[in-house]
């Protein structure tokens, strides 16, 4: 640890008080978003009562899923004693408190009465995977930031391995959840069942280590501070395993169904008839967020190759939670199977959505937040190594952090 | 240094408090509440009870009837609207309305009309329990 | 024991045995309008028999629900609310075509109870599934949860509620099987106005009363739950589906 000096950055150039200002402004738009959405009601966005969760909701579960993926680096620093994550477990953690705070912004902020988060805080159906999550959200932040105490606090370097370890056990529960909020909806088809939180778990370590990169490599460049290749190598293999494991997943999941005769008309819905659904399956989560960045992580060995595949791998999970959220809202749900089912509701038929402006305001304000917040907060205390070149860093055993 | 900048700020004070006294003679910026109660001999409890516990009698009754399907009718927020409408306006809200003349007031938002309906119901209806 | 002695403890024994009852509530009176000083009683389930047989094109059911309850459009069909609605099937092999209201079918293990994160949408001891507005935070969760879609969310401020049923902006809604009229001694405005200009196929009552006519018809009929394998228990039983 005494070999490793972290320094917080500068942020006097312009370019940091623009970033900030920039961020400022997408944050206020969000805010905007939510005062219209809470003011006029919900009929302004694109929300519908078919599809109840749109595109906010897209946002905040990518936040708040790689937020707790973000975490990833840091836990293998201290609770898989691996030396050369070390210097990244401050940053890790930094992101994933972030991350989280951007995405229940979101989630807060698009409910119908915003005004009733006490209430949500103080009456607790047990019963409801949802109001656990809120105790775990909360909770991570205290875990996390306790761990972060013990990193930054010299003479709590000692303890840091236990904190690691419950926030990262304390993330693998709050994952689980996340994920089970949509596999405990025993009406949805598309959802229901015990797939959804293991593949929560997976898409966690993909899109929140794919955040980190980009994060960090643009941290480091815009700060001048030197990133090696030791580290880069590690986190371009790392990233390229969690992109295959994801994959495995859905395809296990497709395979899964195409053979229950029961779940055809889903799976053809999903991957051939269902229009932006099917396209945004392929192209974007398949295509994008899939087989090109493993390309691009096992073919070339460039930094820009590296924050390609990053950026493909989140656009890649946006594109997946998009079709999982809001795809699997549409498909209608099956109340008499075999049956064509006509209403005034709009039963038996594939709804529609469109993105509306507040939707997409408020979402993109989500995201905008957790960077600003990463944004001060580097300036405030030291979590960025002052170099993370290949002779700077420590190598050796692994020993406990 | 720091005795004086007491001295300025205990001179401050006093000068502001000679101010705001001598403003009592002007009007008021915020409208005096106006209760006019037009109906009903009494209200289901003593005025100053009311005054100070409507609130919590509001939050534990509506659990009883939402919950439990309690609907004694004196307790009723239907009641209450019966009773304390407006004569002109057929409200609790708006111009003069009884709610919202104190409310309005004494800035504490009330929530309970964004469901609740606050007008006074025609008579047909009213005499439902 | 002499004889006062016994007939004292004889007493005894019947004031407690009246008094272990839930209390005001008197057996006799079960099937007939609870005062508004009772509360509901897990002794009662109220429920719904829809004879679709009998359902035919009106849509009675709908009308008077909506105007019972204050549910008004705002011609903005994906957004606005619908409590009830008629549902059009059709067999997709054989052509069989039918019609039905659907409404929320008050579970006895409802989703939505389960997934409500405040605890705002609940069972009431009488089986009624309703939502307290004062606790939903609008979510949607709920109507993410419902098998058959009866939920609403209030998109817009709402003015002009009847004055038995609160509804506001920003919280969600769904049937509640006029729990105001039934809290009266009344049915449901739906199957009232079915009754009265309409097929005639819907019947109110209390499930657990084996002297009712809904306990007797389900008892003696075929009828059949919507997405029975799910294993909800629903309150709204079909027949002829």
């Amino acid at each position: 640890m005494a070999s490793i000096q972290y320094r917080e950055i500068e942020g006097r150039s312009g370019a940091y008080l623009a970033l900030l200002g920039a961020l400022g402004a997408l944050v206020l738009a969000g805010l905007g978003a939510a005062w219209l959405m809470e003011h006029e009601g919900h009929h302004i966005t694109g929300m519908t009562n078919r599809i109840v969760w749109g595109t906010p909701h897209v946002f905040a579960v990518f936040l708040i899923v790689a937020a707790s993926g973000a975490l990833n680096v840091a836990s293998i620093a201290s609770v898989f004693g691996r030396e050369l994550y070390k210097p990244l477990a401050r940053l890790s953690g930094l992101l994933a408190v972030a991350l989280l705070a951007g995405g229940l912004a979101v989630l807060v902020l698009d409910l119908g009465r915003p005004d009733r988060l006490i209430v949500a805080m103080t009456h607790y159906n047990f019963k409801s995977v949802f109001a656990w999550n809120i105790f775990l959200y909360t909770g991570f932040f205290a875990v996390v930031a306790l761990y972060l105490w013990t990193m930054l606090e010299r003479r709590m370097n000692g303890y840091t391995r236990r904190a690691g370890v419950l926030a990262f056990l304390w993330r693998l529960v709050l994952t689980t959840g996340t994920g089970s909020i949509f596999g405990f909806l025993v009406a949805r088809e598309p959802f229901a069942g015990a797939l959804m939180a293991p593949l929560f778990i997976v898409m966690s370590f993909s899109l929140g280590l794919a955040v980190f990169v980009l994060v960090l490599m643009a941290a480091c460049r815009w700060t001048g501070r030197r990133l090696g290749e030791a580290v880069l190598g590690r986190l371009r293999s790392l990233l390229g395993v969690f992109v295959a494991t994801v994959l495995y997943f859905v395809a296990v999941q497709h395979l899964s169904n195409l053979y229950i005769a029961r779940q055809h008309e889903l799976e053809r819905f999903f991957l051939l008839e269902g229009g932006v659904y099917t396209a945004l399956f392929w192209l974007g989560q398949v295509l994008v967020g899939g087989v090109l960045p493993l390309a691009l992580l096992f073919g070339a060995a460039s930094r820009g190759a590296l924050a390609a595949a990053a950026a493909c791998v989140i656009a890649g999970g946006f594109a997946q939670l998009y079709v999982l959220i809001i795809g699997g809202q549409a498909y209608p749900q099956q109340m008499f199977p075999e049956k064509e089912i006509v209403s005034s509701f709009f039963d038996g038929v594939v709804a529609s959505y469109a993105p509306s402006l507040p939707e997409i305001a408020l979402g993109v304000g989500g995201v905008a937040l957790a960077l600003a917040l990463t944004t001060v907060a580097l300036k405030l205390l030291p979590f960025l190594p002052r170099s993370l070149a290949d002779g700077d860093l420590a190598h050796g055993g692994p020993t406990s952090a | 240094m720091m005795r004086i900048a007491a001295a300025v700020l205990a001179a401050a004070s006093l000068a502001l408090a000679a101010a705001a006294g001598a403003q009592q003679a002007r009007p008021a910026r915020v409208a005096a509440p106006v209760i006019k109660i037009e109906k009903g001999e009494a209200c289901v409890a003593p005025a100053d009870e009311m005054r100070r516990n409507h609130m919590k009698m509001l939050l534990h009754q509506r659990d009883r009837t939402m919950r439990q399907g309690l609907r004694e009718p004196r307790h009723s927020l239907k009641g209450c609207v019966e009773c304390h409408a407006s004569r002109d306006t057929g409200s609790v809200l708006g111009k003069e309305g009884f709610c919202s003349s104190c409310h309005e007031y004494a800035a504490v938002k009330i929530d309970c009309f964004q469901c609740h309906t606050p007008l006074r119901q025609a008579p047909a209806a009213a005499r439902r329990p | 024991m002499s004889p006062e002695r016994r007939q004292f403890l004889a007493w005894g024994a019947a004031a407690a045995a009246g008094s272990a009852l839930a209390p005001g509530l008197r057996l006799v009176e079960l099937a007939q309008a609870r005062s508004p000083e009772e509360a509901a009683s897990k002794l009662q389930r109220w429920g719904l028999l829809i004879d679709v047989t009998k359902c035919g094109g009106c849509d009675d059911c709908v009308t008077a629900c909506h105007a019972e309850n204050g549910v008004s459009g705002h011609g903005r069909p994906e957004t606005d609310a619908q409590w009830i609605r008629k549902l059009s099937i059709r067999d997709k092999r054989t052509g069989y075509a039918q019609t039905l209201p659907l409404m929320c079918q008050h579970c006895e293990h409802p989703p939505c109870v389960d997934v409500c994160p405040t605890g705002a949408s609940f069972k009431r001891d009488d089986g009624i599934v309703l939502v307290d507005k004062h606790t939903c935070i609008g979510c949607r969760y709920c109507v993410l949860a419902c098998p058959y879609g009866a939920r609403s969310f209030i998109h817009e401020a709402v003015s002009g509620q009847k004055a038995d049923v609160p509804r506001g902006k920003g919280t969600v809604e769904s049937c509640t099987l006029c729990v105001h009229r039934v809290d009266r001694g009344e049915t449901p405005a739906c199957v009232e106005a079915c009754n009265r200009d309409g097929g005639k196929a819907m019947a109110f009552g209390d499930l657990n009363d084996a002297s009712s006519a809904i306990h007797r018809r389900l008892k003696g009929e075929a009828s059949s739950q919507i997405r029975a394998d799910l294993a909800l228990n629903t309150g709204v039983r079909y027949q002829g589906l």
